[in-house]
């Protein structure tokens, strides 16, 4: 792996800066994972402020530990999935429902609009969107306890 | 304290309860609150709550989860912006060289913070003025912009957000599609009454029969002929009545039903037409088509036979406890025993059995949503060789079927035999007791006899009743579903009070309009206007949201901030029907019904006459080739259009469009599947079309465009540029490069697929 040939900075508005060693910069730069769920260490693409793809890490793990946090810190912060740990009530099982849940980021609740705003990633994992769009995960169905899990069956 | 003079917000609404005195305090005692909005994500995306209280030049606020308030006083280089991504929205405080403060949000306050950021930027500027804060008198929506009514605090317009969820009675509710027929129910009631009581005559009868000749003729005494044909009499006659009766119930009944089904099917699909393109966007084709189709036949079905035969049971039931408790109460007791814990068995199971279904009803969604995606793209599946894929996917969503019903099957297998178990010893108990009771001459036996035979048939029905569990669950579950669309309110909604639409002259106006599908932003603080009889054209690379806009204009999709204007009406408080008769729209890829082209081409206007639609046909030069085609304008075309070429579908299209003759004449990339020469022809049509029109062309060959009046050049939601073709060339902006690209290609070498060159385009230092 060739050391990338750019730096990344922060500036005085919190937003990332990207210089290339030929001095080229550009500011608010933003990190985009290619695939946040499938596959979330692999494929970072660092984006500039005109949508164009300034760089393309293959692996986070490859860059240097400064450069490295930095743009974990703008991922957090860009990535807003939280995890459903637990489901406490549902307002109703027909829909729309008010879900109150624990999730990995506290709790909170939110409205389920429809039924197919549940959808199945793959085996065991759900994704449901709110009805402001935010998106909730739950990792993997068979973990969650019974009360959740009967809850959330009235549903699928 | 800052002593700027500030009228107070005629509206604001009162600060919650819990955060009053703190917030009070760190503003000052006097001051006084003019906006707030509460924060509920911290630094670190955790849920948590905060607020942001904005007083009288001084801005105060408590992140969430931390325990102190931070203030800051209004200076003049301060701002607040917003933006969001993914759901989350991020205000950010700055100053003139550095950020000072950023909060975390859920699109759910964003309302709250978008006024905050109005009150905020009127402080601000006033105070970069120097002087004092002055508000117009009209009030604007945050949200919309649309000014409000005098006193009102939220906007009618775009306060719509209904979260009700539908009552759980849903199989009640479908007394509102009963209504209609309550005659007919009601004699169909009263026949089924009369009925049920004839039918209940023979075992009576057999109690004389038993005592009165069997049991004489038996201890030595003769026949006589003359009691004995009375009760025969009188078991014919039940049958007859019973059978009349019956027949005259199930007719008025059967036929009500099936009216029942009908109005609710097409009530169905008549509310589904009216919902927004966002609802479809959401949905599976399969799966609304199932709801339509199986489902409200399942209701008909359910209340044409199972419910019936339900309520000719309960009738049954308890009419013939009446007759057993007045033969004779003990042994009537005895009978009715069992019937608690059968009514107990049933609640158990019923709960786990409706869930049950439930779960059944969609998957069988998934297994007709697997063929809706299939068929309609099978020369995909076969472009690709994916048919075992495909077919691999149908057997999954069929296995998944399975397991679902085998599941509940198990419960449901279980039920029947045990209600029959029931009975059987229900059974035994009444022998045991009523030879019990004959021994001590309490009964005779014709009394005995009369109770087996009644307990019989009542036990027999209890089994069928037992059933009407899982019938009634399926149909609940399928009322639920059919209810689920007719309980979806539009997106679009009509408005209570519509504004008349008929003179148009043709004037648009954006303002500030926001649209995000979902959480994502596609169009951002966009303002234009559009003058009347103006062409405009919509130029950008791909996905900068053209069609997006184009969508918004013609009320496809509400706007999600800002607000749209047609000669100064938003429209959202017109009709949609009123207003998109005013609109003629040839899309990017042009859908056409089955049936003929005549049909597709008068699809707008169905009472057009032969002699409008050849003249639509030739001005959008499609006659020529209709003509060709084996019947004429009677030709069929297939499902979709299929049997046309693309540009022969386009071409029919914007015959379409032109025939309703519109004041609005939206065309996007009407001509982008033609070669040029066509193309050239259409072009020359639509130049006398587009005149005194107000026209939004969309086009990737900027060459179509050169009769636009503007050209307005759009980039990720956003408009870049607006001017003449000319001037946008003299400018040497996106347009120029956009331009030049082209041109480039155009003299060297094929031409390639314009979007592609615009991508690259886009890179290419200026
Ligand atoms: N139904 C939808 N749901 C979510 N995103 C959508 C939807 N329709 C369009 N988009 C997104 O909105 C953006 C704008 O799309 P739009 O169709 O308006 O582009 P366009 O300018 O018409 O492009 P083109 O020139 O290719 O037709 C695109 O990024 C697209 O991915
Ligand atoms: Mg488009």
């Amino acid at each position: 792996m060739n050391p990338p040939d750019y730096q990344i900075s922060r500036n005085a508005f919190g937003h990332l800066v990207l210089t290339r060693a030929g001095g080229e910069r550009h500011e608010n730069v933003v990190p985009i994972r290619a695939f946040p769920i499938a596959a979330p260490g692999e494929g970072v693409s660092l984006v500039g402020q005109d949508g164009e793809e300034l760089a393309w890490i293959e692996r986070l793990d490859d860059l240097d530990k400064r450069t490295r946090d930095a743009i974990e810190e703008d991922l957090a912060l860009r990535e807003f999935v939280p995890v459903i740990a637990r489901l406490k009530r549902v307002s109703t099982f027909a829909t729309p429902s008010t879900w109150l849940v624990d999730t990995d980021r506290g709790e909170t609740s939110f409205v389920l609009r429809g039924e197919e705003d549940i959808r199945h990633l793959g085996q065991n994992a759900l994704l449901i969107s709110d009805s402001h769009g935010i998106q909730y995960l739950i990792a993997d169905l068979p973990a969650l306890d019974k009360h959740s899990r009967r809850l959330l069956d009235r549903f699928l | 304290m800052p002593t700027l003079q500030i009228p107070p917000l005629p509206f604001a609404t009162p600060l919650p309860e819990h955060w009053q005195s703190e917030a009070q305090h760190m503003l000052g005692v006097k001051a006084k609150v003019q906006t707030w909005a509460e924060v509920d994500l911290d630094d670190r995306l955790n849920f948590g709550l905060g607020i942001i209280v904005l007083g009288d030049g001084r801005l105060v606020a408590r992140a969430p989860n931390e325990p102190d308030w931070q203030t800051w006083e209004l200076t003049g280089d301060l701002s607040l912006k917003h933006f969001d991504h993914a759901g989350v929205g991020t205000l950010e405080l700055s100053d003139s060289v550095k950020r000072l403060k950023v909060w975390r949000y859920t699109l759910s306050q964003n309302l709250a913070i978008l006024r905050l950021i109005t009150e905020f930027d009127l402080q601000v500027r006033s105070l970069r003025a120097g002087h004092p804060v002055t508000r117009s008198s009209e009030e604007i929506c945050p949200k919309c912009k649309t000014p409000l009514e005098p006193g009102a605090d939220e906007c009618a317009i775009c306060t719509h957000e209904l979260h009700t969820p539908p009552s759980t009675w849903t199989l009640f509710r479908l007394w509102r599609f009963a209504k209609p027929y309550r005659g007919q129910l009601l004699a169909g009631f009263l026949l089924m009454l009369g009925s049920t009581a004839a039918t209940l005559i023979p075992p009576y009868l057999t109690m004389p029969l038993m005592d009165e000749v069997l049991i004489p003729f038996q201890s030595g005494a003769d026949i006589d002929p003359w009691t004995v044909a009375p009760y025969l009499g009188g078991l014919l006659g039940a049958a007859v009545i019973s059978w009349s009766l019956g027949w005259a119930k199930t007719y008025i009944l059967a036929i009500v039903s099936e009216r029942i089904g009908a109005d609710l099917r097409t009530t169905t699909y008549e509310h589904l037409l009216q919902l927004s393109l966002e609802y479809f966007g959401g949905k599976r084709t399969g799966d609304l088509m199932a709801r339509i189709g199986s489902e409200t036949d399942r209701i008909c079905v359910f209340l044409s036979l199972h419910l019936l035969d339900f309520a000719t049971d309960v009738l049954m039931i308890v009419m013939t406890a009446i007759i057993l408790f007045s033969i004779n109460p003990w042994l009537a007791l005895v009978t009715l025993a069992p019937l608690p814990f059968i009514a107990w068995l049933i609640h158990l199971v019923r709960d786990k059995l409706r869930t049950g279904f439930e779960k059944i009803d969609r998957v069988w969604g998934e297994v007709t949503n697997v063929l809706a995606d299939t068929i309609p793209g099978i020369r995909v599946v076969k472009a690709f060789a994916q048919e075992k894929r495909e077919s691999q996917r149908f057997r999954e969503a069929n296995r998944h079927n399975l397991i679902v019903n085998d599941r509940l099957n198990k419960t449901w297998s279980l039920f029947s035999p045990s209600v029959s178990l029931m009975t059987e010893i229900g059974l035994l108990v009444v022998w045991a007791f009523g030879i019990w009771q004959v021994a001590r001459h309490d009964i005779t036996v014709g009394m005995l006899t009369a109770f087996l035979a009644y307990i019989g048939r009542f036990y027999s029905r209890l089994d069928s009743m037992s059933r009407i569990v899982s019938v009634t669950q399926k149909a609940a579950a399928g009322a639920k579903r059919i209810f689920d669309i007719l309980d979806h309110v539009s997106n679009v909604p009509e408005p209570t009070n519509p504004v008349p639409f008929e003179s148009v002259k043709g004037q648009i106006e954006l303002r500030e309009v926001g649209f995000r599908y979902g959480n994502r932003s596609v169009i951002r603080n966009l303002s234009l206007t559009i003058q009347p009889g103006e062409m405009i054209g919509l130029v950008g690379h791909s996905g900068s949201g053209k069609s997006t806009l184009v969508n918004l204009i013609c009320r496809f999709y509400d706007v999600t901030d800002g607000s749209i204007r047609v000669d100064g009406i938003d429209v959202r408080s017109l009709r949609v029907a009123d207003y998109r008769r005013h609109i003629g729209l040839v899309l990017q890829d042009p859908f056409l019904f089955f049936g003929s082209i005549a049909e597709n081409i008068a699809y707008g206007k169905p009472d057009a006459t032969r002699q409008e639609i050849i003249a639509a046909a030739r001005a959008a030069h499609a006659h020529e080739f209709i003509l060709r085609l084996p019947l004429g304008y009677d030709s069929l075309v297939g499902e979709r259009g299929q049997g046309l070429s693309g540009g022969e579908r386009q071409r029919i299209s914007i015959a379409r469009a032109l025939l309703i003759n519109p004041r609005l004449l939206i065309l996007d990339e009407a001509t982008s599947s033609v070669d040029s020469e066509t193309e050239k022809e259409i072009q020359r049509a639509l130049d006398n079309l587009v005149a005194g029109r107000t026209t939004i062309a969309i086009a990737h060959r900027l060459s179509t465009l050169h009769k636009a009046d503007r050209l307005v050049v759009m980039d990720r939601g956003e408009i870049v540029e607006v001017g003449s073709h000319d001037a946008l060339m003299a400018q040497k902006g996106a347009y120029h490069r956009l331009y030049e690209a082209q041109a480039r290609n155009v003299d060297g070498g094929p031409v390639s697929r314009p979007e592609g060159n615009m991508d690259r385009a886009k890179h290419e230092p200026a």
